[in-house]
């Protein structure tokens, strides 16, 4: 008796960000990082109106939607600019991957994803030929981790089902 | 696997007794729309090419887990949609009401519920909405509550126009409530859209087609409750919605 999946659809900027949403720690948390990138379609457009969902898998100290205090929360919403980019600022995980799932117009399911912080041996990575792992792994300049999602075509970043 | 095809995909029925990991990705085909949909235009750039990997997750794995929501969080108006503002909200009021359940039919409690929709008029309070229909100063068209012991929520508000898109020459969405849910894993996290029953527009609406089976696209329309409506005051609707099993289920 499952319920099906439905796009979010254009016009969810009025309900589902929220205010420090992509901001999972406080400005200056030690150990904070940035991930960020762009999410593309399959023509290489920037896609202006997706949403992204960030999940460390730990719950934290601060609130989720009310993000209060000092601490950090693991669970992160950020929609995307007209230029189809994204920013968190989040404490590193404990492993070695961020899950992250996408909705948008045009999506009638959200695709989810992992964004490793680093390559190395791992179960989900070893399954994947060279160039689609190339698709799940951040290019980290300092604090800074860029990861674009493309949803379509070259370099069609690799989604998973559990 | 392919997301194209819907042919030969089992019926949900059978695909509950199937053990091999492979078999899921089908099962969920059927329950949910392909996303390469062509009658909905936007898919036809958005929709990932390749299948989504099917995959094993250990049980350290971040997506069986999902954030906890406390109850200072959500403000005791967020779910009362016509009390936002100074005024009540031009429109037919209406009570919106049901439970969260895991596929076992268990109840997900103290989880995030999220909806958003149209006014009365059919116009959205986004600035990117461009249907020359009037915005209300009394509707956001925004809520959300938390779920009670038995995973139920509940909703008043009022109920959205139908309005125009430009997918296709003279078309129009029916009237729907978008909903936004968390379960326990985030592998269960569902947006979704609740309809409202007997809209003559569900046939040309390619969105809600696009669930294939008709069964399955029924869930998404509501039930009307005389139990729900309250006299003299609102009608009451029904909608449940059923989160998948988390991967450790299976």
């Amino acid at each position: 008796m499952l319920t099906p999946s439905q796009t979010v659809g254009p016009f969810f900027g009025h309900a589902l960000p929220y205010e420090g949403g992509p901001d999972l720690v406080p400005e200056g948390h030690p150990g904070a990082i940035t991930v960020t990138g762009r999410v593309l379609d399959g023509a290489g457009e920037p896609v202006p109106d997706a949403m992204l969902e960030l999940w460390t898998g730990e719950t934290g100290t601060r609130g989720v939607l009310r993000r209060e205090g000092e601490g950090a929360c693991g669970f992160g919403r950020c929609a995307t600019a007209p230029d189809g980019t994204y920013r968190f600022r989040t404490a590193p995980p404990a492993g070695p991957y961020l899950a992250l799932l996408v909705f948008a117009r045009g999506l009638l399911c959200a695709v989810s994803t992992r964004v490793y912080l680093q390559d190395g041996p791992d179960p989900l990575l070893d399954s994947l030929e060279p160039g689609r792992r190339a698709t799940l792994i951040a290019q980290r300049d300092g604090e800074v981790y860029r990861f674009d999602v493309r949803l379509q075509g070259e370099g069609e970043t690799v989604f998973l089902e559990f | 696997m392919s997301e194209t095809t819907g042919a030969g995909a089992p019926p949900e029925t059978a695909a509950t007794e199937m053990t091999d990991p492979a078999s899921r990705p089908r099962r969920k085909l059927m329950i949910h729309p392909p996303n390469l949909s062509p009658g909905y235009r936007s898919t036809l750039l958005r929709a990932p090419s390749k299948p989504a990997v099917a995959f094993k997750a250990d049980p350290d794995a971040i997506e069986l887990t999902s954030p906890v929501f406390g109850h200072g969080e959500v403000g005791p108006l967020d779910a009362d949609l016509t009390r936002q503002h100074e005024g009540e909200p031009i429109g037919e009021r209406i009570i919106v009401t049901g439970r969260i359940l895991d596929a076992s039919g268990r109840p997900i409690r103290n989880t995030l519920v999220e909806v958003w929709q149209a006014n009365a008029a059919g116009r959205y309070a986004h600035e990117l909405d461009r249907h020359p229909a009037p915005l209300d100063p009394d509707f956001t068209g925004a809520g959300r509550c938390l779920t009670d012991d038995e995973g139920r929520y509940g909703f008043v508000t009022i109920k959205p126009g139908a309005y125009p898109w430009r997918n296709h020459p003279n078309a129009w969405r029916p009237a729907h409530i978008h909903f936004s849910v968390f379960g326990t894993a985030f592998t269960q996290r569902l947006v979704t859209q609740m309809y409202f029953p007997g809209d003559p527009l569900f046939p040309f609406d390619p969105i809600m087609q696009s669930v294939p089976d008709p069964v399955v696209r029924e869930r998404l329309v509501a039930a009307f409750d005389l139990d729900v409506t309250e006299p003299e005051w609102a009608l009451g609707y029904r909608f449940d919605v059923v989160l998948g099993r988390t991967p450790m289920e299976d």
